[in-house]
């Protein structure tokens, strides 16, 4: 399928939602507003949980708090709605920026339970905060206008619902395919891979869920506005949950999933009201809830993935097209060879009382590869990890660049021009190696969430493509970019986290055991792409690597690290005769 | 009879076949080694003969098929394996782990207190970092660990995954001998390996995967100086 | 707030805080071994509470028929996925565990409900009766799916707490309870009544603290269950079967549940939907002890049951919102004192 089809298909979707309310009842019309209403949040929800991975069952909460503000505003202050929505935009947001810069940094349970705490807690403020009608709420709000136009009845509100959810939608659909919706998508990769190509992933992480907050407090404003009273009931946690089960059903890593979950959850519950109290008269209410949680639980049991990506599977795919060749991206000017280009200063890292680096130094001097070698346990990978900031030093320095780099965060040092792949490989599987390797632009690029959600980014972002389709026909993955990174063989996964990382135009790349699990073909074929790197381009190496063959053919000197410490170092000749090396490493073999 | 027959199995994974149609025996008090690149799915055949995968074909055991038994029940049987990733309970002292090892026996605590002082002798590195957490060794140190929690449970065919994986050449060296001496034990051994040479070098019979399929089966001597093999396998990763 | 009335309140919030103690552990136990978080504890410990008042006044407790409805469930997955998997010999041995043994307690109960038992005895049959929900809501609901994440294993068991709220409404109907209580001794400490209940309550509370220790650190089970939690393929590779060590843990579990519904019962009125609140109270002190720390944990839950007593004695409106709120700086202390263990989420 072409994209002017999918335009076509996506066109007469809306037509039909504009021209619905010409043929449903007014029943089914309410029915449809409420669908509205629920598909925003759960719309949140695919951001924060289908998307990033955070599952947070308080959006009800953040829906309430809207509510409440513009039923306060506009029943108890006589404000317009119009200030309502600003108010309850303006709150909700303050508090999910406060919840979120406090809970964010959990782990992933941590961060879903805090969600359960808060939700109770701001409930149970809306049932007891003096001016706010207690549990009773607040009756008679008033109808939003549009000029002297009330939206009154179902049908005039319901294109207000459904206009909004669809600029939402597509909002969502611009940003998560723009540079920050990328490092959203990016974030169930783990936070020591997305800082690794310079985003701050806290920011993120907050960014991502204030805007779901958002969502759920415009859907809070409609359902004041529409239902035209609150109460603290609609926004306890029970509903958050049946927030959850509407993303998670319709398919939480796709937008269309929020509509689909909102609807069919909604039309369902409807049905079951209606149906259950045939068969139980007495205990309908009961059982609504038992019958509702155990269908989730079912549905969590055995078919986790949801609606859209299952239909999706039928469908056409969407034909994409190759990046274009534009101007590409500016690069940066690589130092002279020969300079001090790192430095690491008599360097320690402890874990409680065992120093895995004990007081190593050593140069890298541009233009060089050099080869950091020792037996397992030898403190290569710590050593790798005080140079990248993924781990805070105990003691020294590190220098890059003639700045002080030591305990400085990941994604500066990343952005500061040292590129890294990891020893267990590091990518997102379910995006494609385009996707992959254009999170290496990431610190190259400027594009925010609005220019992003806007479409405002497009000329960079073709930039930025074009470079990512460079590197990735550079390492000899080029033939097929919209592959899922998930679907190459493990060696090849190697190539293309060293794709990624030559995205970001970096001074020094840092790799850590590339040519593990590689064929012999593939080492000399790497081996070559190394060398030409520092020969045509003047980067600068370091590697990590125990394939011996592989790091004394290619590298220009080699460190030598034994329990913490550095033994040796020198060119690869010197370095192989030196007893102590010798004794410790090599002589085993040789 | 063999110990072990493994017949026609195969693994998949969704549409990607990790093995096809793999036959291999371990005879009683032979080292056999399976040898390949990576991922020629080596290491999915030892979780399926260990039931932690799921596959078609038959395994046998001991002259009864085993293929519906639950992983545990096998281990009772005294068919054990050493993974890959050596899965030790990091939180746990060495001793526990070792303690552990020795679940599936259901044995007397003395009866497992002089085991466990045979694996001290065995391994004094061990009995050094008795009280130690097991997550705060070494490499090496983890992967004698390992050996000597699966020796614990007094296996009969003890399966061991690239135990060489990560190793410095020395220790790496040091494993092999160990698992040599084990064949003296009265202990069969299945051993998976990426560094050819070393398995070969210890082994008496020898098979080479490739991508999902035994290629090359013979005699570890007649492997070691087959020309193709020498030039695929045994070029590679050494320094001479 | 005189310091009479502060050592009143402190007595009160410690005795809380050691029911919350028992549950709290409870949650630690079962999320290591299982990665589980048991949303659903606090019901189970309402549950029992509701068992023990309906037996005082002689009525057969809703509990049975829930406990018969998931028993003859679970047996019929165990059969199902015994028969696909053609290992006939386990079904006498699933039958009796999923099925005699559990009906045969509601069978007891049931034949018995007429009879007024000492009090002892009752407390007994009660904890008898609610000893299997724990594991045959495990079979049923978590054992299809061990192998999830724990974001899913979490939303999972949010519903499950939604799905028994039902159930116990059903079973139990709408009406509080509040059962005798155990003791009318009352001392004093000074000026201060200290009631024989509270004693109690501390007293259970530590020894159930001090078994739990002698089980995980003198014993091979407890061993095993500790491997379990911390690396399950390792485990299985030993022969531990991590099913069976999940059971034990929900059985444990169970155990604390019900204790602390039958400390609670006679302090508080009890309702079928009251165990919620409950649980996450305690779990705000499992959360402080990071879901690891046993010691850490109990310290967290005395002071959650302290900060609850104040809290209710200065604004009782807004307890709820202050012992939940506290949850937030808890956390933010402790993102920061975590050992960050990067794990990839799952696709």
């Amino acid at each position: 399928m072409s994209r002017l089809q999918l335009r076509l298909v996506a066109i007469a979707a809306v037509l039909l939602v504009a021209a619905a309310p010409l043929f449903l009842d007014p029943f089914s019309v309410t029915l449809a507003n409420y669908i509205g209403i629920y598909a925003l949040v759960a719309l949140g929800l695919v951001l924060i949980t289908g998307v990033g991975g955070m599952v947070s069952f308080g959006q009800a909460s953040f829906m309430g708090i809207a509510a409440y503000s513009t039923a306060w505003a506009s029943a108890l202050m006589d404000y317009s709605p119009w200030f309502g929505l600003l108010l309850a935009l303006v709150l909700t947001g303050l508090v999910a920026t406060i919840l979120g810069a406090v809970t964010l940094r959990l782990q992933g349970h941590f961060l879903s339970l805090s969600t359960i705490a808060w939700g109770l807690a701001i409930y149970f403020l809306f049932g007891n905060v003096d001016g706010l009608g207690h549990f009773n709420g607040i009756p008679s709000i008033p109808p939003i206008t549009i000029g002297s136009f009330a939206l009154i009845s179902s049908e005039r509100i319901y294109y207000l619902i459904w206009a909004v959810l669809i600029a939402a939608m597509l909002l969502s659909h611009n940003l998560l395919n723009s540079r920050e919706g990328r490092a959203m998508r990016a974030l169930r990769g783990g936070d020591a891979m997305v800082e690794s190509v310079g985003v701050n992933a806290f920011r993120i992480k907050l960014i991502t869920f204030v805007i779901s907050a958002l969502l759920a407090a415009l859907s809070g404003w409609l359902y004041a506005h529409m239902g035209r009273f609150v109460s603290p009931t609609p926004f306890d946690v029970t509903r958050g949950i049946e927030y959850l089960m509407m993303a998670m059903v319709g398919g939480s890593g796709y937008l269309l999933g929020a509509v689909v979950g909102a609807a069919l959850i909604t039309l369902l519950k409807d049905w079951v009201q209606d149906f259950l109290p045939l068969v139980a008269p007495n205990a309908a209410g009961q059982l609504e809830i038992v019958v509702f949680s155990a269908l989730f639980i079912l549905f969590l049991q055995y078919a986790r993935d949801g609606i859209v990506p299952f239909v999706a599977k039928f469908l056409p795919q969407v034909r994409r097209e190759r990046p274009r060749a534009v101007e590409p991206l500016p690069r940066r000017t690589q130092p002279e060879p020969g300079q001090t280009l790192l430095k690491v200063d008599n360097a320690k890292r402890a874990f409680g009382g065992l120093m895995a680096v004990n007081d190593v130094s050593f140069e890298v001097r541009s233009g060089e590869i050099l080869g950091l070698i020792g037996p397992n346990g030898a403190g290569k990978s710590t050593m790798f990890n005080l140079i990248t900031g993924a781990l805070p030093a105990t003691g020294g320095k590190v220098v890059f660049t003639s700045s002080d780099i030591t305990n400085e965060p990941q994604r500066l040092i990343a952005r500061a021009g040292v590129a890294r792949t990891f020893q267990h490989v590091k990518l997102r599987p379910k995006m494609t190696l385009l996707d992959n390797v254009l999170l290496g632009t990431y610190a190259r690029t400027q594009s925010g969430f609005f220019k992003g959600a806007l479409g405002l980014d497009r000329a960079e972002e073709e930039q930025a493509r074009h470079e990512a389709m460079m590197q990735l026909e550079r390492v000899g993955l080029g033939d097929r970019p919209f592959e899922l990174a998930g679907n190459l063989p493990l060696g090849n996964q190697r190539i293309l986290e060293i794709a990624r990382a030559l995205a970001a135009d970096p001074i020094l790349l840092v790799l850590d055991e590339p040519a593990a699990g590689l064929r012999r073909q593939e080492k000399l074929a790497l081996a070559k792409l190394l060398r030409s790197l520092r020969d045509d381009e003047n980067l600068t190496i370091l590697l990590v690597e125990h394939d011996m063959e592989f790091v004394m053919g290619l590298v220009n000197r080699i460190v030598v690290m034994e329990f913490g410490s550095k033994i040796s170092e020198g060119e690869p000749s010197t370095v192989r005769n030196d007893a102590r090396v010798q004794e410790a490493y090599l002589g085993g073999v040789a | 009879m063999p110990l072990l027959a493994i017949d026609n199995v195969s693994v998949s994974y969704g549409k990607a076949e990790a093995v096809r149609d793999v036959s291999l025996q371990v005879e009683k008090g032979q080292i056999v080694t399976v040898i390949g690149p990576n991922g020629a799915g080596k290491t999915s055949l030892l979780m399926a003969a260990i039931g932690l995968l799921r596959s078609t074909g038959r395994i046998i055991y001991d002259g009864r098929d085993i293929s519906r038994l639950e992983t545990e029940e096998r281990i009772e049987m005294g068919f054990c394996l050493v993974p890959e990733r050596r899965e030790l309970f990091s939180d746990l002292s060495v001793y526990d782990n070792l303690r552990l090892g020795a679940y599936s026996r259901r044995a007397a605590s003395g009866e497992i207190k002089d085991d466990i002082a045979q694996v001290f002798d065995r391994f004094p590195r061990l009995l050094e970092r008795r009280n130690q957490m097991a997550g705060t060794l070494s490499g090496g140190e983890r992967q004698m660990l390992a050996l000597g929690r699966a020796l614990m449970a007094r296996p009969r065919l003890l399966m061991l995954d690239e135990p060489s994986l990560g190793l410095a050449p020395l220790i790496t060296r040091e494993i092999f001998r160990i698992i040599a001496s084990l064949r003296d034990l009265g202990v069969s051994i299945l051993l998976v390996e990426q560094n050819a040479r070393a398995a070969l070098e210890t082994a008496d019979f020898g098979y080479v995967m490739e991508t999902g399929e035994i290629v090359h089966s013979g005699s570890a001597d007649a492997l070691m100086h087959d020309p193709r093999l020498i030039a695929t396998y045994m070029g590679g990763s050494e320094v001479s | 707030m005189t310091p009479d009335i502060a050592a009143i309140l402190a007595l009160d919030g410690i005795a809380t805080g050691a029911i919350y103690v028992l549950m709290a552990l409870g949650f630690v136990l079962i999320f290591a071994v299982t990665r589980v978080v048991f949303v659903p504890f606090g019901d189970i410990a309402a549950f029992t509470a509701l068992t023990l008042a309906a037996l005082e006044l002689g009525r057969l407790p809703g509990t049975v028929g829930l406990v018969i409805g998931l028993a003859v469930l679970a047996t019929l997955m165990e059969l199902y996925s015994i028969l696909r998997a053609g290992s006939y010999e386990r079904i006498p041995r699933a039958l009796l565990f999923y099925l005699v043994l559990p009906v045969a307690i509601a069978g007891l109960v049931w034949i018995t409900s007429g009879t007024l038992w000492p009090m002892p005895f009752r407390i007994a049959l009660a904890l008898l009766l609610i000893l299997p929900v724990a594991p045959l809501l495990d079979r049923i609901v978590y054992r299809p799916i061990a192998d999830a994440s724990v974001l899913l294993l979490l939303t999972v068991s949010v519903a499950l707490h939604f799905a028994l709220v039902g159930l116990g409404l059903l079973f139990f109907g709408p009406d509080g309870a509040r059962t005798e209580s155990l003791t009318d001794a009352m001392f004093m400490l000074g000026n201060i009544p200290i009631s024989g209940q509270t004693i109690l309550i501390v007293v259970a509370a530590a020894i159930f603290c001090g078994l739990l220790y002698l089980f995980f650190d003198f014993t091979l089970l407890g061993k095993a269950l500790h491997a379990t939690a911390l690396n399950r393929t390792g485990a299985r590779l030993m022969g531990i079967r991590p099913e069976r060590s999940g059971t034990i843990a929900y059985l444990a579990g169970s155990v604390l549940a019900g204790v602390s519904g039958i400390l609670i019962a006679p302090v508080n009125t009890i309702f079928y939907d009251s165990g919620f609140l409950l649980g996450l109270k305690a779990f705000v002190g499992a959360i402080i002890g990071g879901l690891i720390s046993f010691p850490v944990t109990a310290i967290g839950s005395i002071f959650v049951g302290l900060l609850e007593s104040f809290a209710s004695f200065q604004s009782s409106a807004f307890k709820e919102v202050i012992v939940f709120s506290v949850l937030i700086p808890v956390l933010l202390w402790r993102s920061y004192t975590f050992q960050h263990t990067e794990e990839d989420m799952d696709e």
